[in-house]
């Protein structure tokens, strides 16, 4: 019996061995990370809704198109802001400042894939298709998915532009019906691609005019390979793009909704960058040595808008008073981890219509109790504070902000109501006009000023539902406008900062902080740049 | 023997049937038209729509849209998913197969693990080792299996970074689908660097399965020491140790066959409690497998992928547990039911 137990405790060592060697075998050693192929993977937020930023202003939609699949006639300089050279080489003004002519770069080759294999290179009559799509009403291609242009219609770029026309195969000429100096910067937003004529016309021939914007063909950097639904967008490097570019062969976009298994991913190096780090993981990845976390100033605004169409918050006075009640400082401590800096206009620094010398309003209670009474504003007056239910850089907690202004504003008498409801509805009742304020933002799409000053505050704006505290003063429109037909910098300086004090006086709004962008990637991925007019760029970004 | 065949076949289509029924009367409990429901295709044009409707006959009686929802299921066409756009066969069909190549390797790695300790847990009976594996799978048993994924991941993936935690294997393998099992693939498919990309589907595929046959393991743990305990006790071994054989012989030729033989059948049928764990664990690992597809598709309220996953995972199960009941009653007589006894 005894060796019985003997020979099978051997038998059954020699079983938990094998196992074991079978196992190890499985488990090879992690090292072999360099064999994999060369590529990167983008851990992204979201499902894209088309691969053509035109029709979305969403950042998961420009994130994935915009820079690695499509190009502008203009770019912005990451570092200087300035608008330089694009598909354009070159371009001219004329003396009215109505028509410009832009000399286009010859040989640049648009992508060859399964589905489409280009018989020409970019020439004019692309710049004219891909144009014409949101200009024209009448164009076959403008209602094909949904023939809505979001930021387009919004800067009023379309009815902006008269004419524009092939001079010859390689220059293009567009006539304003206005001059209007923030143009050029909207040619190199992110919404401003190219697309390819050429394709257009074969699916259009082929009766699937809709598949423009989800097999899409561009001249950026990388060539469209497939999308699968809450899973992957990948890209193949397009070998004869016209700039330089890193050698990576493969993009990927890692479609990962939850941001600490983003987190996670980028840990054990299954990503090698990720998008949208939160306020409270950034310290994880300052801590950890191998990750990278970059920071530089947003062309952002988080602020608090008072409905300036109800009483008695048409008053500036009362609009003063309320925003001596808050302790900006110590919101931005709890909210924002210090990652972000008071704001004390509109205008972030990182803008050149900034003023270094605008005041911030301070935190006096006392003040602001007393305006409130002289104003009428009594003892137990109620109001309502709209808390917006997403995340965003401008504002990474809108109910947690709500409830600290709740306590400062009880400190002066008044009882807040917080208000929230879902997003899309949230907007539409905004839009209604129901709210006595709201905590909300804004993020630039490009680096001209006037994508702050227009859409927040202009009165054309209530109706397209981006000045929320529809607030309307023709002094403020004239100077808007007035700064546009200027060219020179400084000259339209002095308007913005004619309307800054204005908003300063009336303060339709009280601004609260400029927001730092964050990029978090491994240490051996190289050139990623924070691109703070839009979406991210993978052009230079590769890894050994 | 053709007897039990008929029983069971006959079982299982009544039971699909009424699976199936219980899948189109869905589309009808969902809120929404049912039309769009069965079909996945919303703002279809007046034209388009009309057409839908004559293919699922939607103006005839139920009994009629019944049948046509059947033959629709058995030509392949199971609808669209409102989420992606694409057709439901093809997606649970991939997801299907994520979800079986899952669980039958952390079947397989249940036996290799749970197998010899339940022999040497058997064979040392009311010993210091048998109680101590004993402790163990009363542990390794009552851990919650999303709990232990999330233990694993934190400890080998984040802490020690060993395992990937996400998917069947690295995004930079472009693997083309063919039978949806990504081991096959690979070996099938033409990729460059073949074996690493074997290896990283490997590492991609050892906490997952660790994690559901965590479970699985101390469940035929226990159900091969009761066998073994019971065949070591049993007279013909005390028959064998008589005759002279040695303690090798008896375990050879008598011990292994004959306590592995009627916990076998046993042991198969853990294959659905190991399916049904996987899909909580693909969750977590993000493994392209039903389980997972199901949670996003109601998280979505996407109802056609609601109605054909279930209908998918319970037909998938439902055949598996009668088929494997009909061949063991097949090949072991003393299962079968004594109904030729007189009672």
């Amino acid at each position: 019996m005894n060796a019985c137990r003997q020979y099978l405790s051997r038998f059954i060592s020699v079983c938990l061995v094998s196992g074991g060697i079978l196992g190890v075998m499985g488990c090879s050693p992690p090292n072999t990370e360099h064999q994999q192929p060369n590529g990167i993977i983008y851990c992204s937020e979201g499902n894209p809704a088309s691969f053509n930023p035109q029709l979305d202003t969403s950042g998961t939609t420009v994130d994935v198109s915009s820079h690695q699949i499509y190009d502008r006639l203009l770019d912005f300089d990451l570092i200087t802001g300035e608008i330089v050279p694009g598909l354009a080489s070159s371009w001219s003004t004329s003396a009215d400042g109505l028509t410009y002519t832009f000399q286009l770069r010859k040989d640049i080759a648009f992508h060859s894939t399964a589905y489409f294999t280009p018989s020409r290179s970019f020439d004019a009559d692309d710049v004219v298709f891909s144009f014409n799509r949101w200009r024209d009403e009448n164009h076959p291609y403008h209602d094909v998915s949904g023939g809505r242009y979001p930021y387009i219609n919004s800067v009023g770029l379309d009815d902006l532009i008269g004419s524009i026309e092939r001079i010859n195969r390689y220059r293009v000429e567009v006539t304003l019906v206005r001059p209007e100096s923030s143009f050029l910067a909207n040619l190199a937003t992110d919404f401003s691609i190219i697309l390819s004529a050429e394709y257009a016309k074969q699916l259009q021939a082929a009766g699937t005019p809709e598949l423009i914007d989800t097999q899409p063909i561009g001249t950026g950097p990388f060539k469209f390979n497939s999308f699968r639904q809450d899973r992957f967008v990948r890209f193949d490097a397009h070998t004869e793009y016209w700039r330089e570019r890193s050698t990576t062969e493969q993009l990927i976009f890692d479609i990962t909704p939850s941001s600490s298994l983003r987190l996670a991913k980028l840990m054990t190096g299954e990503c090698d960058a990720m998008a949208f780090p939160t306020h409270s993981q950034l310290d994880v990845i300052r801590k950890r040595k191998e990750l990278i976390l970059d920071e530089k100033p947003g062309l952002n605004v988080g602020f608090w808008a008072f409905n300036t169409s109800k009483p008695p918050f048409n008053n500036p006075q009362v609009r003063r008073a309320l925003a001596l009640a808050i302790d900006k400082n110590a919101i931005l401590e709890a909210i924002y981890f210090g990652s972000a800096i008071p704001a004390a206009s509109i205008i972030p620094p990182s803008s050149w219509a900034f003023q270094p010398d605008s005041r911030n309003t301070s935190f006096n209670p006392l003040e602001a109790t007393r305006l409130l009474r002289e104003n009428g504003v009594e003892e137990g007056f109620s109001m309502t504070i709209w808390a917006m239910p997403v995340e965003r850089a401008y504002n990474p907690n809108a109910m947690k902000m709500a409830e600290l202004m709740q306590r400062y504003l009880r400190d002066v008498g008044i009882n807040a109501n917080i208000i929230s409801y879902e997003w899309s509805t949230f907007r539409a009742r905004l839009n209604q006009g129901l709210h006595d304020s709201v905590l909300i933002g804004w993020s630039a799409d490009n680096g001209d000023p006037d994508n702050f000053f227009r859409p927040l505050l202009t009165c054309a704006a209530i109706d397209s539902g981006t000045n929320r505290a529809r607030w309307c003063s023709k002094e403020y429109d004239t100077l808007i406008d007035k700064a546009l037909t200027y060219t020179d910098q400084e000259d339209r300086a002095y308007f913005y900062s004619k309307a800054i004090e204005l908003i300063s006086q009336e303060m339709p709004l009280m601004p609260i902080a400029h927001a730092f962008r964050y990029q978090a990637y491994r240490d051996d991925v190289t050139g990623i740049e924070i691109n703070p007019y839009g979406g991210i760029q993978f052009r230079n970004v590769s890894k050994p | 023997m053709l007897r039990i065949m008929l029983r069971h076949i006959s079982l299982l289509i009544l039971t699909l049937f009424i699976l199936s029924f219980f899948s189109f009367s869905l589309a009808y409990l969902f809120p929404g038209d049912p039309l769009v429901n069965l079909t996945g295709i919303r703002d279809s044009s007046e034209q388009t729509y009309a057409l839908l409707a004559q293919q699922y006959a939607m103006n005839d009686s139920l009994f009629s849209q019944y049948w046509h929802y059947v033959n629709n299921l058995f030509s392949g066409n199971w609808g669209l998913s409102f989420s992606s756009g694409l057709p439901l066969a093809e997606e649970i069909s991939r997801s299907l197969a994520a979800s079986v190549e899952l669980s039958a390797y952390a079947l397989i790695i249940s036996f290799v693990i749970g197998l010899p300790l339940g022999f040497l847990s058997g064979l040392r009976h009311h010993k210091f080792i048998d109680y101590s594996l004993l402790s163990a799978s009363v542990i390794g048993y009552s851990i919650p299996v999303f709990w232990a994924a999330l233990i694993a991941i934190l400890l080998f993936s984040v802490q020690l970074g060993w395992f990937p935690l996400s998917g069947r294997i690295s995004l930079l393998y472009d693997i083309p689908y063919d039978t949806g099992f990504i081991l096959i693939d690979i070996l099938l498919s033409d990729v460059p660097d073949k074996e690493f990309a074997f290896q990283d589907a490997l590492r991609h595929l050892v906490l997952p399965s660790v994690s559901i046959a965590i479970v699985t393991s101390t469940i035929v743990l226990r159900i091969t020491r009761r066998s073994v305990v019971e065949v070591m006790n049993s007279e013909y071994i005390q028959a064998a140790y008589a005759r002279g054989l040695s303690p090798r012989q008896v375990f050879v030729r008598h011990g292994i066959k004959n306590a592995l033989i009627p916990i076998l059948p046993l042991l198969v049928m853990q294959f659905t409690t190991l399916l049904t764990n996987a899909m909580i664990v693909e969750t977590i690992f993000s493994w392209p497998g039903i389980g997972n597809g199901l949670i996003q598709a109601i998280y979505q309220r996407d109802f056609p992928a609601i109605r054909a996953g279930m209908l998918a995972v319970s037909a998938l199960v439902l055949t598996f547990t009668i088929t494997s009941d009909m061949v063991i009653q097949i090949f072991d007589p003393a299962r079968r039911r004594p109904e030729d006894a007189t009672s």
